[in-house]
């Protein structure tokens, strides 16, 4: 099953120009529900005057190579390692998932439109990551789903209380479920009406979840980088969003801007520890 | 006036609910952020807006304090041990920084051990006064109570 190309053996009975109209019908889907979502929401309007007026209030200019630096370190900190989040189990779960979906959606791409077919082997190493993939999804999502899902843990709702706002996660196990399902049954049994049955629930699952843009929250992992790095650049303009400035607090400027700062804490304080973090909440 | 949450901002980890002493800092259900659930009930004691770590509440503040507009905002940083404020008028013209050490006791410290307090007695429950009042409040021993009157120091762990 981990060795097999799944999508070869589906050649057989679908054309490989069938599935390849399929994954680019799907892409443009992902695009036009990214553009309808930012139409309705104004969430572009929005982020575009909030930046303008960030811009205003600037202190400083932040030259080309600090928002090159500012980008980068948004994707290796925001991006890459899911740091906006301060409970390690959800970082965890969002990691688990977010890779597990990328190399599924990459693999799924190359396999189908490199090796369509059994005459054109996939190398190894492609179908294993392609498992890979899925059960990653799958370890993050039903975890999240089970255990870290905030309603869930903290107010003691069923799991199966569903609300539109699951839409994405849901369409997103169930298309990396039934994947791992189809996957198992073509190469355990090859094609009977169960094989089937979990494919055309594979592809359903997977046309609400690129077809679903507009109503679920698919379209964050496009936003999100975007308010990160904005908000990397008002730290470093200093408009901060009108929050206070960050200080240094052994810097002698601070001691005479804020004598209270040195007479009770000392010229260099220590740290003083994690205060309310020490605990993680639990929403009662 | 009450506080309110950028959505932008807050990721659903429910620290305000937990320290809203009002308990109207509540997560929505279908969107998974916070929100205040009773702004009429809300008394602004900035709790919430203090341990929000994405700094995603805010307040607007009354008119009594600054021109109406004004933006407060906070920063409370307990590795450090300090507390900023910034506060800055809607014209943009006034715009000040303070920075203090935390004086509060350490969380989960400060909670007043009721249990070994004396039964208030008859003459107590009948005045006007609540609980202890004139203790609790230190009205009774003259002037403000400062680190310095009390030969306190500000120790690690932001208590004295």
């Amino acid at each position: 099953m981990f060795t097999s190309n799944p999508f070869s053996a589906l050649s057989a009975s679908i054309p490989s120009e069938v599935m390849q109209g399929y994954i680019i019908l799907m892409v443009l889907l992902v695009i036009g529900g990214t553009i309808l979502d930012m139409i309705h929401k104004k969430s572009a309007k929005y982020f575009f005057e909030n930046a303008a007026r960030a811009q205003k209030n600037a202190k400083r200019t932040v030259s080309g190579g600090e928002k090159v630096g500012l980008a980068i370190s948004t994707v290796a900190s925001e991006i890459l390692t899911s740091s906006e989040f301060c409970n390690p189990m959800r970082r965890l779960s969002h990691l688990l998932t977010m890779y597990g979906f990328i190399i599924l959606a990459v693999t799924t791409a190359i396999m189908i439109f490199g090796y369509p077919t059994p005459e054109t082997p996939a190398p190894a190493i492609l179908p294993q990551l392609w498992h890979t993939g899925a059960i990653m999804l799958c370890l993050g999502g039903y975890w999240f789903w089970f255990v870290i899902r905030v309603d869930v843990s903290a107010e003691g709702l069923s799991w199966f209380r569903l609300e539109r706002a699951d839409l994405f996660i849901l369409s997103l196990l169930s298309t990396a479920t039934f994947a791992l399902i189809w996957s198992y049954m073509q190469s355990s049994q090859g094609a009977t009406t169960w094989t089937t049955i979990f494919f055309a629930l594979f592809i359903l699952s997977s046309t609400v979840l690129f077809g679903g843009v507009y109503w679920s929250k698919f379209a964050h992992m496009f936003f999100k980088p975007a308010a990160a790095f904005q908000k990397k650049i008002t730290k470093a303009d200093g408009s901060m969003e009108n929050m206070p400035a960050i200080y240094e607090l052994s810097d002698p400027e601070v001691h005479k801007r804020f004598p209270d700062v040195p007479e009770y804490m000392g010229k260099n304080p220590p740290n003083m520890g994690l205060g309310i973090k020490r605990e993680a909440p639990r929403h009662y | 006036m009450p506080t309110f949450v950028y959505m932008t901002r807050c990721d659903g980890c429910g620290h305000c609910v937990d320290i809203c002493p009002s308990d109207i800092m509540h997560i929505d259900k279908s969107l998974r952020r916070a929100y205040n659930i009773e702004p009429s009930m809300c008394w602004e004691c900035y709790s919430c807006v203090k341990a929000c770590p994405m700094n995603a509440i805010d307040v607007r503040g009354y008119a009594d304090f600054a021109p109406l507009g004004h933006s407060v905002r906070v920063h409370r940083d307990e590795e450090k041990g300090t507390i900023a404020w910034r506060i800055k008028f809607r014209n943009g013209k006034k715009d000040m920084d303070l920075l203090a050490p935390i004086t509060t006791k350490p969380w989960g410290t400060g909670i007043p051990k009721l249990a070994n307090e004396a039964a208030p007695s008859r003459e107590m429950r009948g005045s006007q006064l609540l609980f202890n009042e004139p203790k609790y409040i230190r009205m009774d021993e003259g002037g403000l109570h400062t680190l310095e009157s009390n030969g306190l120091q500000i120790k690690e762990g932001v208590y004295y």
